[in-house]
């Protein structure tokens, strides 16, 4: 039986507050923890891009990464007058995947006049991180590569006599203008010319499948993109459209996994709802298999992505998820 | 017509959340008597329904057990007494969920039962679990109803209410809930392993009350031993302790009826409309106390808990005592204490006015402390799905939340705003510090005016 016990008098008394529940929360999840975790699982991306195209890519990745910064502080902090969102990490991500997707020889202007459509177009005037409606970094790639069509297009990728891997077309180009026979293993490994992050398919992988098991990335979304894409390609094999490009070499060659992985799961720019999310990625999936096979360009991951992300609350509208037990009975 | 969707019963639930337990704080305190108090402030609305009228005057003297306030209205409980005493002026209080109510104050004259004397009273001694048929249904819930018995999981409905017989709605199953889901709370743990003969006999008379053939407890996996001192009580009386996963809100009655019969309660309906009766532990131990012992509903169960609190402990005490002598009865707050909760820190109400009493539906008392309750700054929706994996309801919460921010009423119904349930998973999981279940109440709010 308990004997009541007053407080000592020495002990100063606490203020107690009031406060609507749930009062807990689980404080290891943050937006700057999700961001994190990409800048995580990029690093294996990172490594190979680093390695394959040397200091290029530090280059590159790093002047995106300022630009981003520097262009979310300006336009973000400065011009509207909000809370500095640096922190959050959102534009550094953004600066990592654009370096990524650049070519080498992107001229530095190129990529800091992209940063700056990337944040400034792509985020800001939506209304700042969360608000936008399609993928950042796509809309700062989008930008420059219409803006500078000729030290962006497939020319700007090949150069003699500088590294080795850059003196070929990129696999997806060659497979498709030359009708050249791709090796897979190159591809699978990485050491094939392309943008700086899609050339190597196992980094990809492994970055993907971390963001997976973090739950930072939907794996709905890689999942239904990456199996529309084998069963398009695998139609366009048995066609045979462009003869030398395989499933193998769409799976593996050009920004695709890059894509599945690290941009058409952005979190912001794709739908909310499971349904949603395989929508959105098998449209994804079809988008760039119409532009491989169908366009001028030899790849569409890009384009695919914004066209989706554009049609992202329109998925979210059609599914609306049924309440477990059925929808809301009108009131009588 | 009754069409009931049933599933495999996967002894679990879609989505839902694994927060941190906290029940070590409590769960090895065996249930202790608190001192009878100086003064009880029985409030008249204590359950869903219609208030309670006095039906005693000021300086009445009444017995323990006395009734104090009742109503005519079928949907209502009357409340007694918890000890012997002469009847005050009466008062007004607030209770934790905001509402006003009047008290029935009463001060301690005369002998009162005292530590072992009052647990024997409520949960001591035999407890039979056959013979039972000599109780009809009907004395049954007119036993109920005159103890005044309410759902003691916290929502507090009029328990003889869903024992009555419907023709219209016949139930098969009756599920005692045992889940305790709510992080820190252990007072239905210690309960089922210290008055397992109570809570077995009140199940079998409410199963013959509402012509239930079947009788279930579900028990989350984390209470091995309430789940073995059940099992061992329950022997040969047809009884069925199935122990369901530990996840929260498992003992949400939905969650719990998915889990163990696989159906799914409509939307805006209840158990009752595809056979079931849930009722909580607590409920059942009460049953029991009214049918065979002509015990009112006037003692609880609840657990003192949380980092914010001296010692934590399981107390067996008075209803209309208040949350300070509890928790002085626990060695009072610690300095860094910073939120008193009402219930479970879930769902439970943070009450700022430690005079406030405990009701029929009160389950714990949890004091929290500064890291416990704090969060980051809310930043944007960053739109990631948290909340959606999350949702056991299959909402989106983030979609209602800020349609009702922007007073988009018809967006949040859209959404479906109204078969939200509260239980907070979504707004534990927002990596955002988004406050989606107080969003959510508002946009439930405008819709239901």
């Amino acid at each position: 039986m308990a004997e009541q016990t007053p407080t000592p008098a020495e002990t100063p008394k606490p203020t107690i507050e009031v406060a609507p529940s749930p009062h807990l929360s689980n404080t290891h999840l943050t937006t700057r923890r999700m961001m994190l975790d990409v800048i995580i699982a990029l690093v294996p991306v990172l490594i190979m891009a680093v390695w394959v195209f040397t200091w290029y890519a530090v280059l590159q990745v790093g002047l995106c990464v300022l630009s981003c910064m520097a262009a979310e502080y300006l336009l973000a902090c400065r011009l509207r007058g909000r809370p500095s969102s640096l922190g959050d990490l959102s534009a550094a991500v953004t600066g990592v995947i654009l370096g990524l997707s650049l070519p080498w020889s992107a001229p530095w202007y190129v990529a800091v006049i992209a940063s700056f459509a990337a944040i400034g177009l792509g985020k800001v005037v939506f209304g700042g991180v969360g608000m936008n409606i399609f993928n950042p970094a796509m809309v700062g790639r989008a930008f420059v590569m219409i803006s500078f069509s000729v030290v962006l297009g497939s020319g700007a990728y090949v150069m003699t006599g500088g590294l080795e891997v850059v003196s070929q077309a990129t696999p997806l180009t060659a497979g498709k203008m030359e009708a050249a026979v791709i090796e897979l293993w190159p591809l699978f490994v990485g050491n094939v010319n392309g943008s700086l992050g899609e050339t190597s398919a196992i980094a990809c992988l492994l970055g993907g499948i971390f963001l997976l098991v973090r739950r930072t990335a939907s794996w709905e979304i890689p999942v239904s993109l990456i199996a529309t894409v084998v069963v398009l390609a695998a139609g366009a094999q048995l066609a045979g459209v462009y003869p030398n490009l395989t499933v193998a070499h769409h799976l593996l060659g050009g920004s695709l996994l890059f894509g599945a992985f690290f941009i058409a799961t952005d979190p912001v720019s794709s739908p909310m709802t499971v349904k949603g999310k395989f929508i959105f990625g098998a449209g994804t999936g079809a988008a760039i298999m119409v532009i491989r096979l169908f366009s001028g360009y030899p790849e569409g991951v890009m384009f695919a992505v914004l066209l989706m992300n554009g049609l992202v609350p329109l998925i979210n509208n059609w599914t609306v998820p049924v309440p477990f037990g059925g929808p809301v009975p009108e009131r009588k | 017509m009754r069409t009931t969707t049933t599933h495999a019963a996967k002894l679990t639930f879609p989505r839902g959340i694994h927060p941190p337990e906290h029940k070590e704080l409590a769960e090895t305190r065996s249930i202790e008597v608190i001192a009878t108090p100086k003064k009880v402030a029985v409030p008249l609305l204590q359950h869903l329904g219609a208030p309670c009228e006095a039906v005693v005057k000021t300086r009445d003297m009444v017995e323990a057990g006395a009734v104090l306030g009742s109503s005519d209205a079928f949907i209502s409980a009357p409340v007694h007494s918890p000890i012997a005493g002469k009847v005050i002026k009466a008062g007004v209080c607030t209770l934790p969920n905001g509402r006003h109510v009047p008290t029935v104050p009463v001060k301690a004259d005369g002998d009162q039962l005292e530590g072992d004397a009052v647990w024997d009273a409520v949960f001591g001694g035999d407890w039979p679990t056959s013979g039972l048929d000599a109780h009809t249904p009907e004395a049954i819930v007119q036993a109920v109803r005159d103890a005044g018995i309410v759902g003691m999981g916290g929502a507090a409905f009029p328990t003889h209410v869903k024992l009555t017989r419907n023709d219209a709605k016949p139930i098969d199953t009756l599920m005692i809930n045992g889940c305790e889901c709510e992080p820190y709370l252990t007072a239905d743990d210690r309960l089922m392993r210290e008055a397992s003969a109570a809570i077995i006999a009140g199940a079998i008379l409410a199963a013959r009350a509402a012509g239930a053939e079947r009788v279930m407890i579900g028990i989350e996996a984390n209470k091995p031993e309430a789940l073995e001192a059940m099992t061992s009580a329950a022997a040969g009386t047809g009884v069925e302790v199935v122990k369901v996963k530990t996840k929260y809100p498992q003992g949400g009655e939905k969650q719990l009826i998915m889990a163990t019969l696989g159906r799914v309660v409509p939307t805006g309906g209840l158990p009752l409309d595809i056979g079931v009766v849930v009722s909580n532990v607590a409920t059942s131990a009460a049953i029991a106390g009214a049918v065979l012992r002509g015990r009112p509903l006037t003692h609880r169960v609840l657990t003192v808990t949380g980092k914010g609190i001296a010692e934590p402990k399981n107390l067996l005490v008075p209803i209309g005592i208040s949350y300070g002598e509890i928790v002085d009865a626990c060695g009072g707050l610690t300095p860094d204490a910073v939120r008193v909760v009402a219930g479970g820190p879930m769902m439970g109400f943070s009450i700022g006015n430690l005079e406030t009493p405990i009701t029929k539906g009160s389950s714990g008392v949890l004091v929290l402390t500064r890291p416990e309750v704090d969060r980051a700054p809310e930043t944007n929706c960053v739109r990631c799905g948290r909340c959606v994996d999350a949702c056991p309801l299959n909402l989106v919460p983030t979609k209602i939340a800020l349609a009702s921010r922007h007073g988009d009423w018809e967006l949040a119904k859209k959404y479906h705003a109204l078969a939200c349930m509260e239980c907070g998973c979504c707004a534990h999981q927002c990596p955002a510090s988004i406050p989606l279940v107080q969003l959510i109440r508002v946009g439930k709010a405008a819709l239901s005016v």
